[in-house]
């Protein structure tokens, strides 16, 4: 099973650590999403278990449980779940794998590894709300999960799990895999649905502020993130009371972290949300075990790519999302990035800069031509052909796509109050404003190797006298 | 191309899955793609037939995503993750010696039409940096000599998942344009009914709340 | 309404503006209350007319809706109460400066070349909100310069800010989503699908709502500068909407049409048709001086004094019995009454037709209840289409139809012999059996439905349309479906139909100012102001001296009168039989027969080639007067330009005739006209030609008139001795002299084929493409065939007046329907 260093290898990067385990129970066996794996492991008894019971009742559970969302916003399921309009169908389920953050790799491991999991937490949810069709929109580069899907579906499927009359019940549900095709953005929620039209994939406005309202085709449509659904049948079998257990009052349960970059046990671990720290995750004996080399920690994204960074000063916050909002920056989706002292900052910034410049859906005027002239203006630098100006014309086309004072967890290292996240943004949805997170954070933070890069170059003309002050 | 009679009866029965047939535009257009390795005009206009909008429109939205491919590529695209986690162990460095090795220029297509280089945004395989994939199928924790090591062993007929792949993927590795490979099939005696959304009412089974409130109450 | 009744109108939304409180309506975004109330909110997607995206970000404006200030896009804001905004705060300036410059990054320099300098929203707003100069060193986004997206328009990208009007444009009002945003991000770009380029007959319209330069049309290209042009607001004389235009000139030369929001009609749109127009007027083939037939039997130029002289004495010369006087649609109202008064009052004869016999009975058209189009598009309403095809034939009125189908749940029910343009969107499909309709009008209107079928029309369709009129406000879209069908069964249609509760007919005749022609007496048994030669004749005669004294001929009994030699004179005011009646075998022996021609028009069209004498008549802005809408609504047409060489309006050639005929009607211009009709037509008592020119926005609408009269009834069509019914229709662009003298319409005439349902095909054993050849009683064509499957069994369909195909061969007017064998060639 789990090598010495606890990772499995038909698992890649998933560490077997001490710890509760609710979504990942059957990483460890090789089988796992087989239907007679998981049927073994105790699966398919929250849908009988939510059968059971009338469809509010199973409502409340999840409600009761404060299920947090996890794909990026952290709101609580069972919420969201109240906000369809009474009396308007259909009701659709939209199932978001597009797990596509710099950094998050979580979704993918449970689609592929326990396909089930998911289906059943998707008939559960649909039961619960009355919505008649549910489509699994898994990321287009997933191959391998989209298999495991499509196989699990079928079986499912042919096994009476989904389908006409579930279980000889007078459930009906229909569950889709969609796959989509390449396209960062489509993970936000509406984009997510224009896709699903067959449309570009490019944000709606708000508000209305949830598809729960205005979705699918116009109808209310539930939008959750894998992991979000994958809960739910634990939660159906072991009630939410066992699930409070875990994790911290306000962020009860687990979630998935992957821990990316200069650690020595990079992995994706299963933690108890709300009460490890960052320290722990970094050092800890159960999580990754230091920083490679003994190297000093110089920066990391808390978060994922559109996450502001945090430095040493942010160490010992837990893993809690008000607490890590108040602090400049936000959880996300679970994608923490560590860098050591070897960094380049201008070089992380610029790729991170970069991704927003390449992933822009091209619907906000400062977002589609910001994010590209940002990181034009660092590859300059880069490469040496920037200008003193360059900073804080740098920092002002910033401004100009989330204007106002940036969340930076910098503000509180320079003894300024800090600002919290999420920042103002002058376009439709954060994408823009995301690009805005690393520069704003690398410049706060290291402005001086900025400047070297600039002062490097002598024969670059000054623009005006005073222009680098 | 158009679609073959045997992708035809696949693709009329994904445009069943859907309550409006626009919504199966993407899942077509990589069917076409798994046809032909890329995408054509003429695929485009018969799935334009088959959705009922106009080619502009699939052309429109394919051409928004970036794994549609509207020209000849490899029958081996290779997406090598420079993202963040990627980039700081090392993936700009294994990009350049990706170039090296296969002669082309991140983008570009090797004059046998063996291979595609891509320079991609992350893979969700952060952990696992630095990684690429071959037609969308992992190779993890890579090193230059790893990466030459496959492209030899594709080069020479070997299915490189076996050897260098991760054991989640037992392979074999299709060419460019495969996906899954198992489809979802829904038996027509299952199918809970899929209907448009102008004809819906509210699902029966929502009848058990005042079952239950009546029980309860 | 009396004083004391409580109001309960809502009294507005209180907005703060700029600290100064504002009452925005009910449902209203924020971005038009602030430019109803005096605070112009800078701009570029947003569009009134189309759903609002979003998109640029130029609109942003601070708003406070209790919660703090924050970024908001006004465009997508309705007002509500209590909302706090700042137009011209510091953040909202710095937001808009910022939006103008990430737009301008990839813009070219190239305003001094570029045809939307000086009229160019992207310039405009650079210099009121833009930033001082750039900071941006980089290198442009660079695209292939203009390309040709279609015949008329090309795309120059590079210009393009993706404001995503052009293609919510193509998409949403048009119907014809054949330009798309193509890429991502930064990349992303507006093109077709390759090789299928955006051939809507609307294309137009998206050149005119470009903000920047990116969208050219070829007819202007490079013609004149913004400031350079003179402007005056006119109405389209191409079709009977009267889409409202600005006509646009330099030097004395029309350069461009663009279309003008009329609330009431087109909503600014325009077909390409009304917008390239002008072209046509602008023709060197239009006539400059008057023709007369010479010595040697040519037709050459002659002195105004000359022509009018021959023109005098072939009117006085004939007994006006011997007289037909076929067209004058294409006159204004003013110059149709100084025809009508001429030919009617001073000549004597009622042998006088506008329509070319491919309209319906006036008395049809004036005496059933008339709608507006915005009664037809009242939201939940249901339009019977049971005319021509709106798309084809109506093009702006398509354009509003649709969007009642789409936005505002009105229910579209097909009456029509073959599908039409909108069927995509109507609800119900009801293709009868051509000659047939009327016992599917009676159906619908609440009789019984026996057998399993009316008309061809399955009885299921035909009571579920049934139950989708009940208890709705039902407009029937009234007109000549099929030049193969005689109007006989549409008038008994539409009688049948009168008897649904509130129905009302929206007129669909379409030529160019036919209405105002049928209200200004053009046509037989009518006299000016909607008034029947019975009711009114005495009255009249009192005014005029006299009237003729029983009705006249209609167009097809001047043909036939023609064609046996009973006539002796025919006068073609703006008409050409040969091209346009639906006979023209009759027309072609009626014109080879009758002994003297006279005709009025601006070119030497097919029919006037014959002719002793032609007298140029100006064209649309070469003279001042109105037009009648569809809907019976005055609008103005103003003169912006002088006619070619010595050409003179019509109405001055009417005074003038008459005075050489030694009636001195006391015309001095055309407000003369209203002043005479004001005492001889009730419904004109509040209209005049000042009144017409200071309502040119939404125009005057005219109601009343004769009551219906007994529809004229229909011989039952002939058992089929042959296997198929005919449909003929119309097409957008043809071969029509307007459209022919035009070259950017020219080219568009897209040839036409035999449509036939795929089954009876396969009982031919014919193939998409294949040669048929069709014969009927009268004639015999091939074509090309193609397998359609919207088109009724046992029907086939072509289109008229396209090249190749001389479709009108096969019709014979003496036959209620055309029935066709067709054959593998
Ligand atoms: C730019 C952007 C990208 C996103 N990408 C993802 C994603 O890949 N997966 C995901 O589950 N949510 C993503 N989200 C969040 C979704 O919009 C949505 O909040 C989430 O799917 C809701 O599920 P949850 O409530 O279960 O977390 C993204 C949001 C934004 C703004
Ligand atoms: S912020 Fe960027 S990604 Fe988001 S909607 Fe606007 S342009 Fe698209
Ligand atoms: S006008 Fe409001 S965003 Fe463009």
């Amino acid at each position: 099973m789990a090598d010495a260093q606890g990772y499995i290898a038909h698992a890649p990067g998933y560490v077997l650590n001490e710890g509760p385990k609710i979504v990942t129970s059957r990483f460890p066996y090789e089988d796992s999403y087989t239907l007679e794996r998981y049927l073994a492991t105790g699966g398919y008894e929250g849908l009988k278990a939510a059968l059971a019971r009338t469809p509010d009742q199973v409502h409340a559970e999840v409600r009761d449980a404060t299920l947090l969302g996890r794909g990026g916003a952290g709101f609580p399921a069972g919420t969201k779940w109240g906000f369809c309009p009474p009396g308007v169908w259909p009701r659709y389920l939209v199932v978001n794998g597009d797990e596509s953050e710099p950094g998050t790799y979580k979704d993918r491991l449970l689609m592929e590894r326990d396909p089930h999991q998911l289906i059943e937490g998707c008939v559960i949810a649909c039961y619960a709300l009355g919505l008649s069709q549910c489509f699994l929109y898994v990321r287009g580069e997933m191959a391998l999960a989209q298999e495991r899907i499509a196989t699990a579906l079928n079986e499912a499927y042919a096994a009476g799990y989904v389908g006409r009359n579930i279980l000889g019940s007078e459930l009906s549900v229909d569950v889709v895999l969609h796959w989509g095709a390449g396209a960062y953005i489509v993970g936000e929620e509406t984009a997510l649905i224009e896709s699903l039209e067959g449309n570009r994939g490019m944000p709606r406005l708000k508000p209305p502020y949830f598809p729960a309202a205005i979705g699918l085709y116009g109808k209310p449509t539930i939008v959750n993130n894998v992991e979000t659904l994958a809960n739910v049948p634990w939660i159906l079998v072991n009630g939410a009371e066992a699930y409070k257990q875990y994790g911290s009052e306000s962020s009860p349960g687990t979630r998935m972290l992957a821990i990316s970059g200069h650690v020595n046990r990079p992995g994706v671990y299963e933690v108890p949300q709300g009460v490890v720290t960052f320290r722990d995750l970094f050092y800890g004996d159960n999580y990754c075990q230091g920083i490679r080399d003994g190297n000093a920690l110089k920066t990391f994204i808390p978060g994922g790519g559109s996450a502001p960074w945090f430095f040493e000063d942010q160490l010992d916050l837990p893993l809690e999302g008000r607490v890590v909002g108040a602090a400049g920056s936000m959880l996300g989706s679970g994608a923490i990035v560590v860098m050591d002292e070897t960094t380049d900052a201008v070089r992380a910034c610029l790729r991170v800069v970069r991704f927003y410049a390449r992933e822009s859906c091209g619907k906000c005027t400062p977002c589609r031509e910001g994010t590209t002239w940002e990181e034009r203006i660092l590859q300059r630098i880069l490469d040496g052909e920037g200008r003193p100006s360059d900073i804080d014309k740098l920092l002002d086309v910033a401004d100009n796509i989330s204007p106002g004072p940036d969340p930076v967890a910098a503000w509180e290292a320079e003894g300024l109050p800090a600002i919290p996240f999420p920042p103002k943004q002058t376009t439709i949805c954060p994408l823009g404003p995301s690009s805005v997170a690393p520069i704003a954070s690398a410049i706060r933070r290291f402005r001086p190797e900025f400047e070297a890069k600039i002062t490097k170059r002598d024969s670059i003309p000054v623009m005006a006298a005073g222009g680098g002050a | 191309m158009r679609f073959t009679a045997e992708n035809l009866r696949i693709a009329e029965e994904i445009v069943a899955r859907y309550p409006l047939k626009k919504s199966a535009l993407i899942p077509l257009l990589h069917l076409a793609q798994e046809q032909d390795g890329w995408v054509t005009n003429e695929a485009m206009e018969h799935i334009a037939e088959l959705c009922e909008v106009t080619p502009a429109e699939v052309i429109g939205t394919g051409s928004f995503y970036e794994m549609f491919k509207f020209h000849p590529v490899g029958r081996y695209v290779v997406n090598l993750c420079t993202n963040i986690a990627c980039q700081l162990l090392g993936a700009e460095e294994l990009l350049h010696h990706a170039e090296q090795t296969l002669g082309v220029k991140a983008g570009g297509t090797t004059t046998d039409g063996l291979f595609t280089l891509e320079d991609v945004e992350c893979i969700a395989a952060c952990t696992e940096a630095p990684c690429f994939q071959i037609n969308y199928r992992y190779f993890n924790r890579t090193t230059p000599e790893a990466f030459d090591e496959v492209v030899a062993a594709i080069r020479s007929g070997k299915d490189p998942l076996a050897s260098h792949g991760n054991s989640a993927d037992p392979g074999p590795l299709p060419p460019h344009g495969t996906l899954a490979r198992t489809r979802q099939s829904i038996p027509a005696d299952r199918l809970g009914g899929i209907i448009p959304p102008e004809e819906a009412t509210e699902p029966v089974w929502l009848a058990r709340n005042q079952q239950g409130d009546a029980a309860n109450g | 309404m009396t004083t004391t009744e409580p109001t309960d109108a809502p009294p507005g939304i209180p907005v703060t503006v700029n600290g100064q409180e504002i009452l925005a309506e009910p449902g209203e975004l924020l971005i038009d209350a602030c430019e109803r109330t005096g605070a112009y909110i800078p701009r570029f997607c947003y569009h009134p007319r189309m759903k609002p995206v979003g998109m640029c970000r130029m609109c942003l404006v601070e708003v406070d809706t209790g919660r703090g200030p924050a970024l908001q896009p006004s465009c997508m804001l309705p007002c509500t109460p209590g909302m706090k905004v700042e137009t011209e705060s510091e953040r909202t300036k710095k937001a808009q400066e910022g939006v103008l410059e990430f737009l301008l990054i990839n813009h070219p320099l190239d305003c001094p070349v570029c045809d939307k300098g000086g009229e160019c929203p992207l310039q405009d707003q650079t210099f009121a909100y833009g930033p001082g100069e750039s900071r941006f060193v980089e290198e442009k986004r660079h695209f292939e310069k203009p390309i040709p997206i279609s015949e008329n328009v090309l795309l120059d990208r590079e210009r393009c800010i993706l404001c995503d009007r052009c293609t919510r444009f193509a998409k949403e009002v048009a119907g014809d989503p054949l330009i798309h945003f193509q890429g991502r991000g930064n990349h992303t770009q507006v093109n077709t699908f390759p090789d299928d380029p955006f051939n809507s007959y609307f294309s137009g319209n998206t050149v005119q709502i470009c903000p920047v330069g990116a969208l050219t049309a070829k007819p202007y290209r490079f013609k004149a500068r913004p400031w350079d042009l003179e402007e005056v607001e006119s109405t389209a004389t191409v079709d009977s909407v009267g889409a409202r235009i600005a006509v646009q000139s330099s030097r004395n030369v029309v350069l461009r049409y663009l279309g003008v929001d009329s609330d009431a009609v087109n909503w600014g749109w325009l077909t390409d048709k009304e917008r390239f127009a002008f072209e046509a007027f602008n023709s060197p083939d239009r006539l400059g001086s008057p023709l007369v037939r010479g010595a040697d039997g040519g037709l050459g130029q002659a002195s105004w004094g000359a022509a009018m002289r021959r023109a005098a004495e072939l009117l006085a010369g004939t007994d006006p019995a011997r007289i037909g006087v076929i067209g004058g649609s294409r006159l204004s109202n003013e110059a149709q009454y100084v025809w009508a008064r001429l030919l009617k009052g001073v000549l004597g004869t009622d042998n006088v037709d506008a329509q070319l016999d491919d309209g319906l009975p006036a008395a049809t058209v004036l005496g059933l209840p008339r709608a507006t189009i915005a009664d037809a598009c009242t939201p939940g309403g249901v339009v019977v289409l049971l005319g021509p095809d709106p798309k084809e034939e109506l093009g702006s009125l398509y354009l509003r139809l649709r969007h009642a189908a789409v936005e505002d749940g009105v229910t579209l029910v097909e009456c029509t012999p073959r599908p039409t343009g909108l069927a995509r969107q109507a609800r119900h499909h009801l293709h009868p059996r051509p000659g047939e309709v009327a016992e599917l009008a009676r159906a619908l209107a609440g009789g019984e439905i026996a057998g399993t079928d009316v008309a061809g029309v399955p009885a299921e369709a035909v009571r579920a349309a049934a139950a989708a009129m009940q208890g709705k406000q039902v407009t029937v879209l009234l007109g000549r479906p099929s030049l193969a069908e005689r109007p006989g069964p549409i008038v008994d249609a539409a009688h049948a139909l009168a008897a649904v509760p509130g129905v009302r007919f929206l007129s669909g005749l379409r030529r160019g100012n036919v209405h105002g022609a049928l209200d200004m007496g053009l046509a037989p048994g009518l006299l000016p102001g909607r008034q029947t030669l019975d009711a009114a004749g005495a009255a009249f005669a009192e005014a005029w001296g006299t009237v003729p004294g029983s009705t006249g001929l209609d167009t097809l009994g001047i043909l036939r009168a023609a064609a046996e030699g009973r006539l002796d004179l025919l006068v073609l005011l703006g008409a050409d039989p040969l091209s346009d009646v639906p006979d023209t075998t009759l027309a072609a022996e009626a014109l080879a027969k009758v002994p003297e021609v006279l005709a009025v028009d601006l070119f030497v069209n097919a029919s006037a080639a014959s002719a002793s004498v032609v007298l140029a008549a100006a064209g649309p802005g070469e003279f001042e007067g109105s037009f009648t809408n569809l809907e019976g609504r005055i609008s103005h047409l103003a003169r912006k330009v002088t006619p070619p060489g010595t050409a003179r309006p019509d109405w001055m050639l009417g005074v003038e005739l008459a005075a050489l005929l030694g009636a001195d009607l006391d015309i001095t211009g055309p407000a003369d006209v209203w002043t005479e009709l004001a005492a001889l037509a009730p419904i004109y008592a509040d209209v005049d030609l000042a009144r017409i020119r200071a309502e040119v926005r939404e125009g005057v609408l005219v109601t009343g008139g004769p009551a219906a009269l007994a529809p004229e009834p229909t011989s039952a069509p002939k058992a089929d001795a042959y296997s198929y019914r005919l449909v003929a229709t119309r097409k957008m662009y043809d071969l029509g002299v307007m459209a022919s003298h035009a070259p950017s319409l020219a080219v568009l005439a897209p040839g036409t084929s035999l449509g036939m349902h795929p089954l009876d095909a396969d009982a031919l054993g014919v193939a998409d493409g294949d040669t048929v050849s069709v014969t009927s009683p009268r004639g015999a064509v091939t074509a090309a065939l193609r397998r359609q499957s919207g088109i009724p069994r046992g029907v086939v369909t072509l289109e008229v007046l396209q090249p190749d195909v001389a479709t009108t061969t096969l019709i014979d007017a003496a036959d209620t329907v055309v029935s066709v064998r067709v054959e593998r060639a």
